[in-house]
């Protein structure tokens, strides 16, 4: 809402410098976004009359008005087109920085010769003083512009850039704003005259209205005015839409914007005599009815949209729009001029559907109240009458079938310290609440007030409205500071968010760098995870709305981001990639909301180390991954198996399910060449994926303190010889069957050489201890025969010579 | 040494006097000088451990001259012998001494040398140990996090996806509401469609339901991804992150609200930030509040980045609305809380000087690194 000080200080007398009002109506919940200072560049500008114009004796587009400045009288070479003797214009002495036309730029006038006549002066157009971009012609001025005057004293104003929050429909209103401004200075307010001539025959013999659709339309007034001239508005009055940021059209039209402007009532004017049968009907369109709108487009409407209606057909969208049915043109002489309340519900829907934003329609659906319609219709009225003549049909028509009016809140004045913390007499709440044009009655007892909101607010309906409207009047500022002192309410933290917590923090670490994507994806990405099948499945989740087919649907799992970003970031380093994502993926449920559950996605690629200069350690591999996800569980206390794989994303044989009491919580391996390839992703990547929530119960165990052993422990090697599709897994199982055994770590694998071909040589190194005693050699060397001996018969194991 | 030498002296008691050994004396005190100046002229010139090792044996091993004059001491009588002994004993102990002083020099020379020849490069970078790192949101969502835990807030986390009535119809924001049209929202696809389903463009939402759910006292933060229906752009992004939070108890005030905000406002910040408490409008509060502090590139004196006003707005806050404690199930005259709602981008945007807020998604490890 843009809203000029010279306008408003037509209804109030301001005193605070602009900067400190508009600090003072930011504090109060009207943001100042920002502060146009207009004239603050025009010196050496003055109020000028044109006495003379002759023509140039050496061009023919070129003229060379006399312009009266008051002091003097001065000729100059113009070439404007519009010249004429008797206006008033702005006069630019030699000095003066003015806009180039044609540039744009700013630059210092000088004296110039112009095809051999001097010039030392210029009549300016609105583009050469930044007003506008016009620069078709020269400026011209009211008449009354007194002569001399700087210009800057007579048309310099500062222009407010308020931001109205949706709750307060009545401050898109210059008398809104100022109401305000009377609260916060405690200066008074000038409502503007809305009185005029009346004559018979009264409005009501000669339109009638009704409203059929009363949920939609709580109040209709219409007045009547006949012999009327259309004409371009006064300059005053263009002015001040063009600085409330509105085209001026005709005067007609400029008067109902110009209200609107003003006291925040948006009106509408027919042409009286396209109105058929003399009837206003407000009714919901018919299904399917078809309205060409002041804009010159064809609007099909919906039987839940509202419209104006005469006898006939519809002849404006209610709120939204008139109808070219309807409209005021150059030859209308009658006007029917509307002022009425709709539904904001149904405005904003119908603006919406129709894509039709407007001044009006956001005025309507922000709620504003029925009681505004007769003021602003009376003063549009008179304004009519000023601006284009005629006669004005005695009284109001209105329809009035939704009155709601304000019913007294009871305000307890300790409520308000209760509520605030701060401690205000009840004077000052009542004085504050008065000030704002709220109705404060004493109550029993005499803590309490009554009080009624004025009519224009819409937004007070309990006792914290009104205190906040205290509040904010006084200033936050002076509500005191205070910890809160309240006992500290019981804390239950979801284990998940510790957990989630604790595994980003191992991985990084690990060297891992936390990613976050976005959760939705497409479905082309999705599909490059299935080499083989090509489709997702089961359908991930859809938006309804989706802004791109890349961000079309929530994402089922992490991977096709993260993949997206190893390609991306693997353009530019060389070295390994670490990268991993641990937030929420969106499973379908039935007729309930998704499933989200927190997963882990981690990907590998490239050098093992960072490079150095001691080498980087060479290619990343399939054990990396696993080591990765081994430390991670093993730090979480999570016993997991590995079990073969069978992800379609995944190198058929180098992956692995991660299997945590017999349940898989996940899965590794080294990603499908083919997949690699779809996401552009150059060398081998290893991917690990866990599902965290799944995973939480195993890591919430009692562990139990095992003591330190007190006696020696004794050490074996074993090398064996076994069949190559042997599993370390199956050799560890049952070598750890045995007691006396503490701990199998193998240290070798080796094919090839001295082995047999088909098979393979594993080194294990066993440690044997007792909590009792200190083992005797014989004692091992009977464990470790049997060990052997179930090694052979099981898995055809042979001692490596 | 010493323990060799009482032993080399214990024979000498039991030999006796003769007259012949007088002149033995005498020349035997001259020749323990002369060894000694010679031994230790000797030793001056020695460079290394093998000719200090020859040095020794030539002049205090079993078989060096001295070792024979101590013995050949036991020929004279008993009163010489004693002068004699003594001086021997005292030659003996010099040579030893300045052998042990050459000894220690010449391992400092050595020492140096060996050192000197270790010299390695430490302007060479060292093997580099795995460096990860958060991202900056999460650490941000950390911190904030932290901050609020440490005044007895507890951290909870809602859905994504969530009805519309958590989303806005429990937060007194009701269909055709103006307020839904500034949160431009990404509806989910439903099978039935009958119950509309959002992504939600607040978590305040999980305020809603943790009101629903819980008995007062309440003190919560809850943070997590928002949604909106935007493109893309240098201050745009279809999904951020916030962190909400929401205190229900007895007798909570405005003035609570303040100091809860302005702690936050200290340690995330800073002592010296300026803080201001402006009066906004959000549907689930009322009074509503803006909270912002002082520019932190003019310091208020105002800039393109705070707009001209010295301010940059941080958050949004207020006493939580009656309606939404209803909704809730709690009764608000009993009951008052405040609620808040801090966006989380924009808090390492303006720390580190990030100018595009997409960055934080693109998951360029060039950007992602320097946090």
């Amino acid at each position: 809402m843009k809203v000029p000080l010279k306008w408003l200080k037509e209804y109030i007398d301001v005193t605070l410098p602009p900067a400190e009002l508009a600090d003072r109506l930011t504090m109060a919940g009207i943001e100042a976004k920002g502060m146009q200072a207009i004239g603050g560049r025009w010196a050496n500008v003055v109020v000028g009359r044109i006495t003379a114009v002759n023509p140039h004796p050496n061009a023919d587009r070129l003229h060379l008005p006399t312009v009266d400045v008051g002091t003097e009288q001065l000729t100059v070479v113009c070439g404007a087109p519009n010249l004429s003797v008797g206006d008033k214009i702005a006069f630019a002495f030699v000095g003066a920085e003015l806009i180039d036309g044609h540039t744009g730029q700013r630059a210092r006038l000088k004296t110039a010769r112009i095809r051999g006549v001097a010039s030392s002066g210029m009549v300016c157009s609105e583009k050469e003083l930044g007003i506008s971009d016009s620069h078709e012609g020269i400026m011209v001025l009211p008449p009354e512009a007194p002569v001399g005057t700087p210009l800057a004293d007579y048309l310099g104003d500062t222009i407010f850039d308020l931001d109205v929050t949706p709750n307060r429909p009545d401050c898109l209103s210059v008398i809104g704003i100022a109401r305000e401004v009377a609260a916060l200075t405690g200066q008074s307010l000038r409502f503007p005259e809305v009185s005029y001539a009346e004559t018979e025959p009264g409005i009501d013999r000669q339109i009638s209205v009704e409203i059929a659709d009363p949920d939609l339309c709580p109040r209709y007034c219409a007045t009547l005015i006949t012999g009327t001239r259309i004409a371009e508005s006064p300059p005053w009055l263009q002015q001040r839409l063009l600085a409330g940021g509105l085209r001026p059209i005709n005067n007609i039209v400029d008067v109902t914007n110009y209200v609107m402007l003003e006291l925040g009532q948006p009106l509408h004017a027919f042409d009286y005599e396209k109105i058929n049968g003399k009837k206003i009907i407000v009714r919901r369109a018919t299904g399917g009815e078809i309205l060409t709108s002041l804009d010159g487009v064809e609007r099909t409407l919906s039987g839940n949209m509202l419209v104006i209606a005469d006898a006939e057909r519809a002849v404006a969208i209610a709120g939204v729009m008139g109808g070219a049915n309807s409209e005021v043109t150059g030859e209308t002489t009658s006007i029917l001029l509307e002022a009425a309340n709709f539904n904001p519900a149904s405005i904003h829907y119908t603006g919406r559907h129709l894509a039709l934003p407007s001044e009006a329609c956001m005025r309507f659906e922000r709620g504003i109240r029925p009681e505004l319609t007769v003021p602003a219709i009376k003063r549009a009225t008179r304004l009519m009458l000023k601006v284009g003549g005629g006669q004005a049909a005695r009284g109001v028509a209105d329809v009035y079938p939704g009155r709601q009016d304000h019913r007294p809140i009871r305000l307890q004045t300790d409520k308000v310290k209760r509520f605030l913390g701060a401690e205000f007499r009840p004077d000052q709440i009542a004085g504050t609440l008065s000030a704002l044009g709220f109705d404060c009655k004493p109550a029993a007892p005499a803590t309490e007030f009554m009080v009624t909101a004025p009519y224009w607010r819409n937004d007070i309906s309990q006792a914290v409205d009104l205190i906040e409207e205290v509040a904010r009047i006084i200033g936050y500022d002076k509500i005191p500071t205070t910890m809160l002192s309240q006992s500290l309410p019981p804390q239950n933290p979801d284990p998940v968010i510790g957990l989630k917590r604790k595994i980003r923090d191992r991985l990084v670490g690990y060297g891992f760098q936390e990613v976050i994507t976005y959760s939705l994806t497409g479905l082309e990405m999705l599909n490059k995870l299935k080499p083989r099948t090509r489709v997702v499945e089961p359908m991930p989740i859809r938006l309804f709305n989706p802004m791109t087919a890349e961000q079309e649907y929530l994402r089922p799992n992490l991977r096709p981001n993260l993949l997206t970003a190893l390609a991306a970031n693997r353009r530019h380093e060389d070295g390994g990639i670490r990268l991993f994502e641990l937030d929420k993926i969106y499973l379908r449920r039935r007729k309930d909301l998704p499933e989200e559950p927190e997963v882990l996605c981690g990907l590998m690629s490239g050098a093992r180390n960072e490079p150095s200069w001691q080498g980087d350690g060479g290619g990343l591999d399939f054990f990396d991954v696993k080591g990765v996800v081994e430390g991670l569980l093993g730090q979480l206390s999570v016993e997991a198996g590995f079990a073969p794989g069978d992800d379609e994303s995944l190198h058929p044989v180098k992956q692995a399910v991660i299997v945590v009491g017999g349940r898989r919580l996940g899965v590794i391996g080294e990603l499908h060449p083919e997949v690699a390839g779809a996401f552009d992703i150059t060398g081998t990547a290893y991917l690990f994926e866990i599902d965290v929530a799944a995973l939480l119960p195993f890591t919430i165990e009692h562990k139990m303190f095992q003591p330190i052993p007190r006696f020696p422990d004794t050490v074996r090697d074993i090398a064996l010889i076994v069949d190559a599709g042997v599993s370390h897994q199956q050799i560890t199982d049952i070598i750890r069957g045995f007691p006396l055994v503490h701990r199998v770590a193998i240290f070798d694998v080796y094919s090839g050489g001295q082995v047999p071909p088909g098979k393979k040589s594993l080194a294990y190194r066993v440690t044997y201890q007792s909590p009792a005693h200190t083992l005797t050699d014989e004692e091992v060397n009977k464990v470790q025969q049997k060990i052997l001996g179930r090694l052979a018969r099981q898995l055809g194991a042979t001692l490596r010579a | 040494m010493v323990t060799e030498l009482s032993c080399c002296l214990t024979p000498l008691v039991v030999i006796t006097y003769n007259p012949r050994q007088l002149k033995l004396k005498t020349t035997m005190l001259k020749q323990l000088q002369e060894l000694k100046l010679k031994a230790l002229q000797e030793l001056e010139s020695i460079r290394d451990f093998k000719q200090l090792e020859s040095w020794r044996i030539q002049y205090l091993g079993k078989k060096s001259s001295l070792t024979t004059m101590l013995r050949r001491l036991a020929s004279l009588p008993l009163a010489e012998r004693k002068t004699a002994g003594a001086r021997a004993n005292q030659v003996k102990a010099d040579l030893e001494d300045s052998l042990r002083q050459k000894e220690q020099a010449l391992r400092e020379v050595q020492l140096a040398t060996h050192v000197k020849a270790e010299t390695i490069d430490i302007t060479l970078p060292g093997r580099p140990a795995p460096t990860g790192r958060l991202h900056p949101i999460t650490q941000t969502l950390n911190e904030i996090c932290d901050i609020f835990a440490a005044m007895g807030f507890q951290v909870v986390e809602g859905p994504d996806v969530e009805w519309d009535y958590y989303n806005f119809e429990a937060l007194n924001i009701p269909e055709e509401h103006p307020a839904r049209d500034t949160m431009s929202t990404c509806w989910v696809e439903t099978d039935s469609g009958e119950r509309p389903m959002l992504l939600r463009t607040h978590t305040t939402s999980v305020s809603a339901r943790t009101i629903e759910r819980t008995t007062p006292p309440i003190r919560v933060v809850a943070p997590g991804k928002v949604y909106r229906y935007e493109a893309s752009d240098a201050t745009h992004v279809p999904m951020f992150h916030q962190v909400d939070g929401q205190v229900v108890d007895k007798g909570i005030t405005m003035a609570d609200l303040k100091g809860t905000l302005y702690e936050f406002a200290r340690r995330f910040f800073g002592e010296e930030r300026p803080v201001r408490f402006r009066c906004d409008y959000f549907p689930f509060v009322e009074p509503g509040v803006e909270m912002a502090i002082g520019c932190l590139v003019c310091d208020g004196q105002g800039c393109r980045l705070c707009g001209h006003s010295g301010w940059i707005e941080i958050l949004g806050a207020g006493m939580t609305h009656p309606r939404v404690l209803q909704l809730g199930g709690i009764d608000p005259e009993i009951y008052s809380g405040f609620a808040f709602g801090i966006g989380i981008e924009r808090l390492p945007m303006l720390r580190y000087g990030i100018d595009d807020i997409r960055l934080f998604y693109g998951s360029d490890l060039r950007f992602l690194r320097q946090f």
